[in-house]
Formats: C-alpha cells, structure tokens, sequence
C-alpha cells in the first residue's frame, strides 16, 4: 500500500486517521456529559445549549472554522491564552484539525448517545437504587452499559464526519501538507493540479475503503452489545 | 422492627393521606388501582417525596418533613420486587442476584447465596439472561435480587400480578417462606382478596388515598363491610388451624381451630402444620338448630355478632366461633323468616369440598 499511493498520499491518509481518532476519543467525554444534561437536565439555560451544540451542523462549515480561527488563532483572546499559559496551539496545527473535526462532529455525537439515553428504563435506575446503589454506581453499572449502543453509534458518526470534515477544516488550520492536509484536503489539492487526477481517485478510493470499514466494524460491534445486553 | 408511616402527599388531584404502622410479618397495603398504593409504597422505599409527613422504621428516620429529613432511597437499605421484576437486561441471574452485595457491607448480610438460591430455587437459572426467563422466573429472582441486598424491609408491589393463576401458586409458598422463615418484615401491597387471605399478618386498607381500616389480617377480613361490588364474591374469614391428622382412607385432612375441627381435602403436610384457612361467606350455611343427617362434613356451633345491611338479596351475618369470627352470606329472606338476629346461637355449615383447589390453604405465621 505505501508503493502504492505516494509518500505525500500517505501521510495525508494517516494524519487524517490520527486527526479522526484524537477528535472522537476526546469529544467523548463531553459528548457523554452535554447528553446526559440535555436528556435529563432541568436547568435554565438547557434550550441554548441545546441549539449551540447543534449549530455547527446547520451553520455553513467555513463559518464555524473563520469563527474558530476568531477564537483559537494566535492573536485571538482564547488562542493567545491558550498559547502563553499552556503552549497549546491550535491554529495551522494538526491539534487545530482535531478541533475543527471534533466540533464539527460533536453535535452527531451528542444526537445519537441523547436518543439512547432517553430509550433508558428509568425504572431499572430505581430498581439499582433500591439495591444500595450510588446515583453514581447506578450510571456505571446500570445506564452506561445500556447506553453503549449510542455511544458506539455516536463515535462511528463522529469519526466518520472527522473524517470528512473539509470547510471548517481548510479555513481554520489552512492545507499545510504534513500538518494540516487531511485526507479531503488532499484530494481537493490534487483535483486543482494538472495530472492529479490518478492520486484524487487513489484518495479517493482509501476514504470509501476506511469509511466502509468503520459502517461494518459498528455494525458487528453493534450486534455484539446487543446479543450481551439481551435487548 | 417497627415501621411508621404517617404522609400526606400530593400527587395532581390526588391527595394520598395515610397513616399506618405494622410491627413486623407481612403487612398487606390492599386497595383498588387508583388508591394510593403504590404512592405510599414509593413513598417508604424513597422514590418519591412526600409533601408531609414521617415515616421511621425502626430506630431509622427515613423522613421527617418538619425536620427537613429525607434519606435517599440508596442508603434506606429497603427492598423492592416490583410488579414488573425490573431485573437487568444486561446482567446474568447470577450478577442480579448479587447486584446489592457490591454495595451492602459483609456483615450486614441477611442470607448468602446459596440460602436465597434454595429458597426461591432458582439455581438453575444462574447463568441465563433476564430476557430468557418466564414471568414467574423473573419474579423469583426479583425477590433473590432484593433479599441479597440485605434490607431491613422488603416492599413488593403486586408481585404477582402479572401472573397467571398456576405462576401465583408456584410463588406464593415462597413468599410465606420468606415471611416465615426470613423474618424481614414485608409490605406487600395488593388489590387480590386471595393474596391478602393467604399471605396477611396485618392488612391496612386503602381507599382514594386514606386508610379506612387496618389492624389483625384476621379482625379487617371478618368485617362485614371490608368487600364490596364484585368483591363480595371473594369474602371470607381466616382460620389460622393446626392440622390435626389425615384421613387417607376418604382423602381427607383434619384442622383444628378454636372454633371446631374441620375436613379439608387431604394436605400433603405433616401433622402438626400450623395451617391459614380462608372460609368464603358463599360457601357457609346457616342452621339455628343442630342439624342432622347432612352430607357437609363441618358443623360450627357459634353465636350471631353482626348483620350487615343491604339493599340486595344477600346479607352478610358475621358469627363468633369459640372466638374464631367467621362470615357467612344468606338471602335478605332467611334472614327474616328463621330470623336471625344479634345474639342467636347458630351453627355454621361448611362442605369440605369448598376447600377442593387448595388455593385457600396457606402455612399460618
């Protein structure tokens, strides 16, 4: 396969495999708590919420990204911040790609482990708790495991848009081969150069293969947890 | 242990407004669907939040409004079989069976394992998945589930509800077992006369949300104004009995209670069994003298204690039997013509084949 495609190819497939990856793992825990607050939460302010983790999907992607270069670039308050307390970069780095993905995709993340939150018998969290069960233990024990179909469900999407991800992606970190150039970037360089019309379709042919890949490896993972849940 | 109840909560329109305390056995809360319960139940085991009120069980106030006292349901250490068994669809029997272990310390331990597993006998079922059990199985491992838990009371609600008639006889020893034999005290709450003949130490009767009676399974079910409506049909009286001897030669069984010896259908029970007998009112007869030459093989001399009013063709006449109250159902006729009245001797009449399905016969406490 490294014959196959050129070294530029590779490194773009594998930094977008390294980019979808860091920005599921990390999106997770928050995609877990913001969907517990939005399935369960009473609290003011639970509408906003709501509709700003759910604005990246319909805002138009170059928006979001110019918006998170106004907030992440260097000169930026957050990003300079950032920068001088913590040396975390994120303009015109890969970690920068990470963010843009993980916000891009945060939204199908949260959607899929709500719905499964809500699909949750309320009632065996009473039965847990009339067992001695810390509200705690209960969502370890009890709501975690019923949950995992969403959470496996809410990653494969969010990998599969990581993957994707273009707009947000370009505006905010630019097309930097070796650092920000993600698999759709390349192939959007490739498809603007003469003869790169064999490497586009070589590109091309990897994303389909490594989405493929993610569809079936959910799919058996899904049926997996739902033999072992017994649903 | 002592349990105390006194709520008043809100819940839409419906105000339930109860008070009750039981000291132990098995006390049914009974009522009509709607009559507060189940409420009252969530209320004890900490589900829900009542308006006012208190509720202690034993030295333990697991509520206390006034003082601004409530003890989340994980840490009152009381056990709930819901009418819906509510096991976990992703564990094993045998994970939850020992769910409550992982959060109750060592010594606090009612009964291990292999106790709960003989009890219920469940053993078999251990490595099966919820969803492969049959409605009373399921049933069976809830109270397992719960009991492992080590509680200091154990609420069921409706536990048998769901089940058909032959499930209910398959679990209904095992909860007199636990009643017996665990001594937990249990709150069993109930809508079926049958349940509460069979299962009650003490019984607290429900209506729109206010106890209208409560006191000795015995004393409320021998009241003549505890049934009404279709209910009627289900009246009896209990007689806790000891069984006194058999008679395989006619299939026949021997109890003896205060009030006289009666012939059951043959108990496979050893002698000496302390055995509850529930008599339904349709099925006892009215004589105002000794009668003679009757194939009904029980004869209880008594005295008339109470006639009940009715619009209706039958009247329920409540009789005291050496102690032992009975109810017997006559036509508003008999009554006038015999006549009975308050204070007459008379003599129950009771076929044993009343007693012909064994569903009236339960172990006594």
């Amino acid at each position: 396969m490294g014959a196959w495609l050129t070294p530029e190819e590779w490194t773009a497939v594998l930094l977008s495999l390294r980019v979808a990856t860091v920005a599921t793992l990390w999106s997770l825990p928050f995609g877990l708590l913001v969907a517990m607050l939005l399935a369960r939460g009473r609290f003011p302010g639970r509408a906003f919420l709501d509709t700003l983790v759910h604005l990246p999907l319909v805002l138009p992607p170059v928006v979001t990204g110019y918006l998170l270069l106004l907030t992440f670039g260097r000169r930026a308050p957050v990003g300079n911040f950032l920068a001088e307390q913590f040396g975390i970069v994120f303009a015109f780095r890969w970690t920068g790609a990470v963010l843009a993905c993980a916000i891009m995709a945060f939204p199908l993340m949260v959607r899929a482990i709500r719905l499964s939150i809500e699909a949750v018998d309320r009632r065996l969290e009473q039965a847990a708790g009339t067992l001695g069960a810390h509200p705690a233990w209960v969502f370890l024990t009890v709501t975690l495991p019923l949950i995992l179909p969403g959470i496996v469900a809410g990653m494969i999407l969010s990998f599969a848009k990581a993957l994707g991800e273009f707009g947000a992606t370009i505006t905010f970190v630019s097309n930097i081969p070796g650092e920000t150039q993600t698999l759709p970037s390349a192939i959007y360089t490739l498809t603007q150069i003469p003869d790169g019309e064999a490497g586009a379709m070589r590109l091309v042919l990897v994303a389909v293969a490594i989405s493929m890949a993610a569809l079936i490896g959910s799919e058996l993972l899904a049926r997996r947890i739902h033999h072992r849940i017994g649903a | 242990m002592s349990l105390e109840v006194r709520i008043r909560h809100r819940q839409g329109r419906f105000l339930l407004d109860a008070e009750f305390a039981s000291t132990g056995g098995l006390t049914v809360l009974f009522g009509r669907s709607g009559s507060g319960k189940t409420t009252l139940a969530n209320a004890i085991a900490g589900l829900n939040r009542p308006g006012e009120g208190v509720i202690r069980l034993g030295d333990t106030v697991l509520l206390d409004t006034a003082r601004g006292v409530f003890l989340p349901a994980h840490r009152r250490r009381i056990g709930y079989v819901f009418q819906d068994a509510r096991l976990f669809p992703h564990l094993s029997v045998r994970h939850n069976l020992v769910y409550g272990t992982w959060f109750t310390r060592q010594r606090q331990a009612v009964a291990d394992l292999d106790q709960v597993i003989g009890l219920l006998g469940i053993g078999h079922l251990l490595d099966r998945r919820p969803s492969g059990l049959s409605g009373g199985e399921r049933q069976r491992v809830a109270i397992g589930r719960a009991l492992m838990a080590s509680p200091r009371l154990l609420l069921m609600d409706e536990p048998l509800a769901s089940l058909d008639e032959a499930r209910k006889a398959e679990i209904l020893p095992f909860i007199e077992r636990l009643r017996d034999e665990v001594g937990i005290p249990i709150v069993y709450v109930s809508h079926a006369v049958a349940e509460v003949a069979r299962l009650a130490t003490t019984v607290v009767v429900l209506v729109d949300g206010r106890v209208v009676r409560s006191g000795q399974a015995r004393q409320v079910m021998a009241s003549l104004d505890m049934f009404q409506g279709q209910e009627r049909a289900e009246a009896g009286a209990l007689l806790d009995t000891r069984l006194a001897g058999h008679e395989p030669a006619y299939a026949l069984s021997v109890l003896q209670a205060p009030a006289g010896r009666l012939l059951v259908p043959l108990l496979d029970r050893p002698v000496g069994t302390p055995v509850r007998l529930r008599i339904r009112a349709r099925d006892v007869t009215l004589a105002v003298r000794q009668p003679d030459g009757l194939s009904a093989q029980n004869i209880l001399p008594g005295r008339i204690t109470a006639i009940g009013r009715t619009d209706g063709p039958v009247v329920d006449v409540q009789l005291d039997c050496a102690g032992d109250l009975l109810i017997a159902q006559v036509t508003r006729r008999a009554i006038a013509t015999l006549p009975l009245e308050v204070g007459r001797p008379v003599f129950a009449i009771v076929k044993s084949i009343s007693f012909a399905d064994g569903s009236d016969m339960g172990s006594s406490a």
